[in-house]
């Protein structure tokens, strides 16, 4: 089954693997018509942004999702593996199976607009371009294929697969402790992934699809109670293998996220990787472990999702507070963005513990937020870097008359990340506040975790004081200010912040019926 | 009694084919006197011939030859497949090879594979313990002479004195328990031995326990299972690059071929129900043996394999921690961990052989497989690299690639028996294993080649194909892993014993 076919081919195949025809392209391109590599990459981001919109005019925002076929759109569905039955051996049928609804949505369209900007971004790599474009593609092609894939298998593959191209791109085009920071983000990833893997083949031998009666990796199939065979190792309700496999996928997940004590390879990967990657990374790469917790353990998991959503909230409100804490002891500018991610994705983490359709709705609009927010405070970064070649906080001074541009981007971003009224984040941050409220068990961890944005407003304004207020220190005395394809890179997601933080209805809008249908998945309403 | 031997022969031709080719390659090698390709290429047509008839034999259904000594069934027809295509590649590898164009020899190698070939052909299909003990001799004396080739460079040397006095030492004590399990039933044949012990009803005698462990000592030696590893290490550093990748893909897996035969008929009480699920003899729980015997190589094997400096020690290690990996799938002890093994060989046939190709022919133009020399590789030869890559990611087991799907069926078959634990373990040994595989990947990409050493570096096209053909298979598999594991299914079924 292949809706919304473009020259035969699904749209959703299409926006997955066209960078993988950008890395192609790329290969074949000579040696002498080499600086035309970036303008080859940054084509095929241009066209996701195009399907990317073409999937949000077609988008019917009504249908659900989740749990339900009938409410996904775009849907692919064709047979992959396909072994007939041994007699001692089920059938193995793994599908190529895609499919968008609201959480997803919104995730495709951010990961193609970081897509672009990130490519913008590359444009200051000056060494083996051929190599990072094509990794660079690469990456995009993993994110997007987690974020349409409705199959585990299929799932898992996309998931691990992205972690090759990171590791090198961190590895070759990163800063002094590269490799260090490539093989600790490496690591780290893949321990959380064997974790989801045991749990992914727990789940399939615990599975027996109603109408088929075979083990299944469909991610639809296996939310439906009455498809896990009560006498395996998954199933029943509410025991502790069930509880075991929770966690399991959480640690997966959480890895990813990062939440509280998995993040330290956070701060390492974000410092040393390139400015582009770090834009990649805390725009996207980071939603994918939030964006599992909704899509697979959630649903799949409605029991022991109740029973953790305390713990949960309580790793939630640590991230927020300790990240903002962290932040507040920076002295580089990097890392200082990289520990404020740790607390913003906090946020996130709080209004999925939640368990709430205001808090899901928030945590939602938060990744996105965050996203595009943290894209610009990376990309100031690097703006910063390539002219000074130091992120040291306290070598600046005075910028704000040197640079007025730089000046008047990053304060938007600043005071988006702070969540001012008027601006992106403040609508999702007080959802997410306003579901965690809302569940009495975890009321008081949210009240606590409202410190967060007194902590979160103090080191920003520290910040900015810092770099742009005071006396300019000579040697700073030749500093141009941001460039045009600076600019192009950083505007377009500032204006994204300004239009959703004035407007938020329509964005809103796209994922109320899913997460609606999220919230009857786990407390079983209906 | 003599003409039902010779009615027999026919079913013995792909074997026969191997005799043939063998005694050719040694009288072209005679005539010509001097190096050639010829005598390759010989070998090559007189394993495909081999392979033709080891085709046919599919039809056969289950045959057992020559009273009972071996059996052709199509368990030991999927490794005789295994067994052609290694030692195909391995000819080719030897083509290329610096250590075999420089030593003083002339074609020898080849008709030495050839016999290691026939050996491990008769290692796959004995059912009789004598004839398992004649044939794995065959291989082991073989490689002696191949380990120590070079004979000049002292370190190969050196390395076929380690493997004699280790093989020695190994196959001594096989044959002492093989003798004691003898003594114990009157029989050398497997089938007659579980018929005898599950008669004895609940068999608590440590004696046999005792002989289960010490034929570890013979097949562990052949699969480089810990603690029975120590010659690998060594002979894989001494030999010549082409003969250490027949140990460790074609040589090992015929280890493993006797070895599941062995345990899965002796110690089985009954033969397969409709699960697939074997039936262990009360009392004689081998399969708690190999668990300990897997999770030692595994956390041994990756362990030590992380301070490694020299690429092939490297992948010495690496095998040994492999040889657990595959071993996990005896330990189910059931259809489904067979096929789990059978398409981890698989997988494992094409990466390892595709590891040992790429550092072979880094290792021709660097003359050194240190991996400290390879810093900045990836710049001057990024094909080789590039192909390292692949087949170090396959190794370690990340998705998209047959390594990945070996181990995701290996696990699969541990977790649907509820060996959670096992399974675990193995997965973070994954984990571990991946941070010295990508060691080689960081020096050859994320370091830069020292001043004066960046020059490029071309190799033929040749090379690039040979290459192609292991990177090929190695993604091909695992996106679309139908063909191996239909294939795999298939063969999952030994004589008698469906």
């Amino acid at each position: 089954m292949v809706q919304f076919p473009i020259l035969g081919i699904g749209i959703l195949s299409w926006i997955v693997f066209l960078p993988v025809l950008g890395m192609l392209a790329i290969v074949f391109i000579p040696k002498a018509y080499e600086k035309s590599i970036k303008y080859v990459a940054l084509a095929f981001p241009i066209l996701q942004i195009i399907l990317s919109v073409i999937l949000l005019l077609n988008y019917n925002k009504d249908l659900s999702g989740i749990n339900k076929i009938e409410g996904f759109q775009f849907i692919e569905k064709v047979s992959w593996i396909n072994i007939p039955a041994v007699i001692w051996e089920g059938k193995v049928n793994i599908d190529y199976f895609m499919g968008l609804d609201g959480i997803s949505l919104p995730m495709i369209i951010l990961t193609a607009i970081i897509g672009f900007v990130g490519a913008l971004a590359s444009f200051s790599i000056k060494r083996n371009e051929k190599g990072y474009y094509m990794l660079y593609l690469f990456l995009v092609t993993g994110m997007m294929g987690t974020f349409c894939a409705l199959d585990l298998f299929l799932f898992f593959v996309f998931w691990e697969i992205m972690l090759l191209p990171m590791y090198f791109l961190i590895g070759i085009w990163g800063g002094e402790r590269r490799e260090y920071a490539a093989i600790k983000f490496f690591l780290y990833t893949f321990f959380g992934g064997i974790f989801m893997l045991i749990s992914i083949i727990a789940l399939y031998f615990s599975s027996k699809d109603p109408v088929t009666g075979m083990h299944t990796f469909n991610m639809l199939t296996l939310m439906n109670p009455a498809s896990i065979d009560p006498n395996s190792l998954l199933g029943g309700v509410g025991t502790n293998m069930r509880y075991l496999a929770f966690i399991a996928l959480f640690i997966g997940f959480a890895i990813k996220v990062p939440i509280f004590p998995f993040h330290t390879w956070l701060p390492d990967a974000h410092v040393e990787a390139p400015t582009a990657i770090s834009v990649i990374l805390a725009g996207v790469l980071l939603k994918m472990g939030s964006y599992g917790i909704m899509r697979i353990s959630y649903p799949i998991f409605p029991d022991a999702a109740v029973w953790f959503m305390y713990p949960m909230a309580i790793l939630a409100m640590i991230n927020i507070v300790y990240g903002a804490l962290c932040a507040m002891a920076q002295k580089d500018f990097k890392k200082l963005i990289a520990y404020s991610s740790i607390s913003h994705m906090g946020y996130v983490m709080l209004g999925i513990a939640s368990g709430t359709a205001i808090g899901f709705n928030g945590a939602v609009f938060q990744m996105f937020n965050h996203g595009t927010i943290t894209a610009v405070l990376f990309l100031s970064v690097g703006i910063i870097y390539d002219r000074a070649h130091t992120r040291g906080l306290n070598d600046f001074g005075g910028l704000a008359n040197k640079m007025p541009k730089y000046f008047a981007v990053i304060i938007i971003a600043f005071f988006a990340s702070i969540g001012l009224p008027g601006l992106s984040a403040f609508i999702s941050e007080s959802f997410v506040f306003l579901g965690g409220f809302k569940n009495e068990t975890i009321r008081v961890l949210t009240i606590i975790s409202t410190l967060g944005i007194i902590l979160n407003a103090a080191y920003i304004l520290w910040t900015i004081q810092r770099l742009f207020f005071g006396t300019l220190p000579e040697k700073w005395n030749n500093l141009t200010d941001i460039s045009g394809r600076e600019l192009l890179s950083t505007v377009p997601l500032l204006v994204i912040i300004i239009i959703l933080g004035i407007f938020p209805t329509p964005f809103l809008n796209l994922m109320t019926s899913t997460v609606n249908q999220l919230v009857n998945v786990i407390w079983h309403l209906n | 009694m003599q003409p039902q031997i010779f009615n027999k022969l026919s079913y013995f031709l792909p074997e026969t084919v191997l005799i043939v080719t063998l005694i050719v390659c040694i009288l072209a090698d005679l005539i010509l006197k001097k190096k050639s390709v010829i005598v390759t290429v010989i070998a090559i047509i007189g394993l495909m011939v081999s392979g033709y008839f080891v085709y046919l034999q599919y039809e056969l259904g289950d045959v057992s030859l020559f009273k009972h000594m071996i059996v052709i069934d199509p368990y030991s027809i999927f490794f005789k497949f295994l067994f052609i295509l290694s030692t195909i590649f391995i000819l080719l590898f030897a083509v290329s090879s610096r250590e075999f164009k420089e030593g003083d020899h002339k074609n020898e190698h080849t008709y030495l594979f050839l016999a290691l070939t026939l050996g491990a052909f008769l290692m796959a299909s004995s059912v009789n313990m004598l004839m398992m003990y004649l044939s794995l001799e065959l291989v082991s004396l073989t490689s002696y002479v191949l380990a120590g080739y070079t004979k000049k460079v002292k370190r190969s040397s050196e390395a076929a004195m380690k493997y004699v006095i280790y093989g020695a030492a190994s196959s001594g004590i096989m044959i002492y328990a093989m003798s004691l399990l003898y003594g114990f039933t009157g029989t050398m044949n497997i089938y007659e031995t579980a018929t005898i012990l599950s008669g004895i009803g609940s068999t608590t005698n440590p004696m046999i326990i005792i002989s289960i462990v010490m034929v570890m000592a013979g097949f562990g030696y052949k699969i480089s299972s810990v603690p029975f590893h120590f010659w690998t290490p060594d002979v894989y550093e001494g030999s010549p690059i082409p003969v250490t990748a027949f140990l460790a893909v074609t040589s090992s897996a015929a280890g493993f071929s006797v070895m599941i035969r062995f345990f899965a008929t002796t110690f089985l009480k009954s033969f397969v129900n409709v699960a697939g699920a074997w039936q262990i003899i009360d009392g004689i729980k081998w399969t708690e043996i190999i668990i300990v015997l897997s999770v030692a190589s595994m956390i041994i094997g990756n362990f030590v394999a992380i301070w490694q400096t020299s690429m092939k020690r490297l992948l010495a290690y690496s095998s040994i921690a492999q040889s657990g990996y595959i071993m996990l799938g005896l330990v189910v002890a059931n259809q489904a961990g067979l096929t789990a093994m059978f398409v981890y060989l698989m997988a494992y046939l094409f990466m390892n052989l595709g590891a040992f190709y790429a550092t072979m022919l880094i290792a021709n133009k660097l003359n050194s497989d240190s991996i400290e020399d390879m810093k900045g590789f990836g710049y001057r030869s990024p094909f080789v690299c590039v192909a390292m890559g692949v087949f170090m990611f396959a190794l370690s087991g990340v998705p998209a690639t047959a390594g990945f799907i070996g181990k995701f069926y290996l696990f699969s078959a541990l977790i649907e028996k509820h060996l959670l634990w096992l399974a675990l373990i193995g997965l973070l040994n994954s984990v571990v294993s991946l941070f010295f595989y990508i060691k080689v990947l960081k020096y050859m990409f994320l370091m830069k080649p020292d001043e004066g050493y960046d020059s490029k570096i071309q190799y033929g096209y040749g090379y690039y194909i040979m290459l192609l053909l292991f990177i090929v298979p190695t993604i091909f598999f695992g996106i679309y892993f139908v063909p191996i594991v239909r294939f795999a299914e298939a063969s999952a079924s030994m004589f008698g014993l469906k």
